[in-house]
């Protein structure tokens, strides 16, 4: 049996002053997938925090040098597999690009309406997540009532429900399913009439108010200065949306507004997500009945080869500029390649907003920082 | 009219007339036993299966529907899986301790169940310092908490533990002074007593709106007391992975589980029978005919009802609550609750003394 001293004496390992050593992770239930966080606390006040990545290291870089430059696409699908749809448009992007190859209006407009269905089902499975992370656990089921509905239509679309691929360089794989429209219609009224329910369970909660309140506080300059994209940027008073700034396919053509709040607390970045849901729905709204008819795919060669060169394409995921860099010798693969994911920016935040409250904040800060951890650790 | 009292005088009679009375006062102990552990299980399975149909609800899902007609056996299956399961003792923890925990959850609980007044004069103890007695007992509980959190030797236990020492110590206080307007209103620790008092008129109706403050101070503390969401930080899956019982598994889990679950029964059972009369039927003033027909319902389905309503609104907090951060759980509870505590007492004190209640 061992004596009192000797158990103190295995809590406290790194030991000065009383110091707490906590391996938050991989397993871990607000560690959403395996992000391991080595939190150093004092009490209940956090010291320090390091994440360590490599736990689910794929090397998905090194693995689409490998691919010709029709597979390589897929893979990223596995990286942030909550914006998978995203992630191949900018992959498609960059290889349009290099090939200058056109790509009909209806496969542009039908990526962009599958884009924006994609950041709602991530931001739905977010704010679930996230009021779990707070210790609420039904919200996470009114959010996946809606995210359903989503996860319906891209499995009717490309007979996926999570690492969908649907988008080649050129357009699309398949045309679109009969039933498309009418399905995004519906889904539309559903969300607008249930949105409300989110506002009575978590926006107006004073628990809720009083837990994501001044927690996390980020300002503009550290958002700059990490390279913090999205919402999280979003929240500081960064203007960083990709689709406003560079924006791609169609969406200089439709009105929508970039969602900007000045407080950089968790409940600003809770506010951006909620308010960009409402923006997606705007795009969807004026794209969906004005879905061109025609081809859905360009015309392209069988093996598609890039000129030599370098090249870089960005887009707006759900968490935020996700950026392509390929260096290509002219051959059918890439010679090499490099994802710039958001997550990873916006992970190494979380010591800075995080040192000195408490472990509850903790959650409140990683819950609103939107983490996907295959997207952090490719 | 079935009741609880004749079944109870029945046995007395029949015991007295086989025994001596220092026999039959042991046998009745041994059935008292029994019966209550029995109790414990049953209630335990029930209040289980409650909860999951009561999160389902809220959670527009169905439920366990599986085993058994609706689901109704869902709860023994998982209590023979708990059963059946190893129960592992971490290498480098306090054996000892970590073995003893459980079972000083449980019997806290146990104990407190001995003054409870389930139906008309069916009660296991009925002690003159009835009140005393729950709020001493119901605070050892902590004890056994500290005791599994320190045992572990685990470090998210040992946080469990701390949180929950501090927050069962602090509520305890507003539940105190809760518990203690009834017993000024009534002049009286005695359970029953207390629940005589309300022939003509539940002690919530009666005591005017500092009996409903003490209500609200009461449930509120109590939830915190039980370690219920929103005040879960003792076990706070998203931040300690299960708190205090972390390093528990398969018999010994089940044990504070199942503890978590009596002692919402009890603390409800208390809540029933101070605020809500207990066992009283409901009468309103002078409708003779309503306040017949409301007699004819036994007493024990009267008690039952209330405990449940209380523990349906114990439940329904629990899923629609975010939980709160430990500064937060003792701000409220040292700069809201207990000045608004202290200063109902003092209010309750002057409508007694001046005779304001009915």
């Amino acid at each position: 049996m061992y004596n009192q001293t000797e158990i103190i004496k295995d809590t406290s390992e790194l030991g000065a002053d009383g110091e707490l050593v906590i391996n938050m992770g991989p397993q871990h239930p607000a560690t959403h997938g395996v992000l391991h966080l080595v939190v150093t606390l004092n009490g209940e006040t956090i010291k320090k925090i390091e994440p360590h990545l490599g736990y689910i290291h794929r090397s998905i870089e090194k693995m689409c040098e490998s691919l010709t430059y029709r597979q390589f696409i897929y893979v990223t699908s596995r990286m942030d597999y909550l914006s998978s749809h995203i992630n191949n448009l900018g992959c498609a992007l960059l290889v349009e690009k290099g090939m200058q190859i056109e790509v009909p209006d209806r496969a542009k407009y039908v990526r962009v309406i599958l884009s924006e269905l994609t950041r709602i089902a991530s931001h739905e499975l977010w704010l679930g997540a996230m009021a779990m992370d707070l210790g609420a656990f039904t919200p996470f089921f009114y959010a996946f009532r809606e995210r359903e509905m989503i996860t319906d239509i891209m499995e009717d679309t490309c007979g996926a429900r999570l690492t969908m691929n649907y988008i080649v360089p050129g357009g699309l794989m398949y045309d679109l399913h009969p039933d498309f429209q009418k399905k995004v219609k519906a889904f539309i009224t559903q969300f607008k009439s249930k949105v409300t329910e989110y506002e009575d369970l978590v926006t107006n909660n004073v628990i809720f108010q009083s837990r994501t309140k001044g927690v996390g506080i980020l300002s503009a300059e550290d958002a700059i200065s990490y390279g913090c994209t999205g919402p999280v940027a979003r929240a500081s008073g960064v203007s960083c949306d990709i689709r406003k700034i560079y924006p791609y396919e169609v969406y200089d053509k439709v009105e929508f507004d970039e969602v900007l709040e000045t407080a950089g607390d968790s409940f600003a970045r809770y506010m951006v997500r909620v308010k960009e849901m409402n923006q997606s729905i705007r795009i969807i709204e004026q794209l969906i009945d004005n879905i061109p008819e025609g081809d859905f795919v360009g015309k392209t060669k069988n093996v598609l080869k890039l000129p030599k060169g370098e090249f870089y394409t960005r887009v707006e995921t759900a968490r935020g500029e996700f950026g392509v860099y390929v260096v290509s010798e002219g051959g059918t693969t890439p010679h090499r390649i490099k994802f710039r994911s958001p997550g990873f920016s916006n992970l190494s935040v979380l010591n800075h907003i995080s040192v000195g409250s408490k472990i509850g904040d903790l959650m409140a800060s990683m819950g609103t920082l939107d983490l996907v951890i295959p997207d952090i650790d490719r | 009219m079935f009741s609880l009292e004749g079944i109870t005088t029945n046995v007395q009679d029949w015991l007295l007339m086989k025994f001596n009375p220092t026999m039959a006062l042991a046998i009745e102990c041994v059935i008292v036993i029994l019966l209550s552990i029995s109790l414990f299980a049953i209630l335990g399975l029930v209040l289980v299966l409650m909860e999951r149909k009561v999160a389902a609800h809220i959670q527009i899902r169905l439920g366990p529907n599986r085993v058994g007609p609706g689901g109704m056996f869902q709860t023994v299956a998982d209590t023979l899986k708990l059963i059946m399961k190893e129960g592992l003792t971490p290498d480098k923890a306090d054996k000892f301790l970590f073995n003893l925990a459980p079972f000083v959850v449980m019997m806290v609980g146990m104990l407190l169940l001995a003054p409870i007044a389930f139906a008309k004069n069916f009660q296991i103890w009925d002690i003159n310092i009835g009140v005393l007695y729950i709020s001493s007992v119901s605070s050892l509980s902590v004890i056994g908490i500290l005791m599994a959190g320190w045992a572990s030797n685990n470090k998210y236990s040992l946080l469990g533990a701390m949180r929950s020492g501090a927050q069962i110590v602090s509520y305890e206080l507003s539940a105190g002074f809760a518990v203690l307007t009834i017993v000024v209103l009534t002049g009286s620790l005695q359970i029953s007593e207390i629940v005589n008092a309300q022939q003509n008129g539940w002690w919530i109706f009666k005591g005017h709106i500092p009996a409903v403050i003490a209500f609200v101070l009461y449930i509120i503390a109590v939830t915190a007391e039980t370690n219920r969401a929103p005040f879960d930080l003792a076990e706070a899956e998203s931040e300690l992975t299960a708190g205090f019982h972390t390093e528990y598994s398969g018999m010994r889990f089940a044990l504070f589980f199942l503890a978590e679950y009596i002692n919402i029964f009890i603390v409800c059972a208390i809540g029933a029978t101070l605020f809500f009369g207990g066992w009283m039927p409901l009468h309103i003033g002078n409708w003779e005919a309503f306040n017949h027909i409301m007699d004819y319902i036994p007493s024990s389905v009267w008690f039952m009802g209330k405990t449940f309503f209380l523990i349906f609104l114990i439940m329904w907090f629990r899923w629609t609550f975010p939980r709160l951060r430990v500064d937060q759980l003792l701000n409220l509870e040292w700069k809201y609750l207990l000045p608004i505590s202290l200063f109902n007492l003092l209010l309750v004190a002057v409508i007694a003394i001046l005779g304001w209640h009915f």
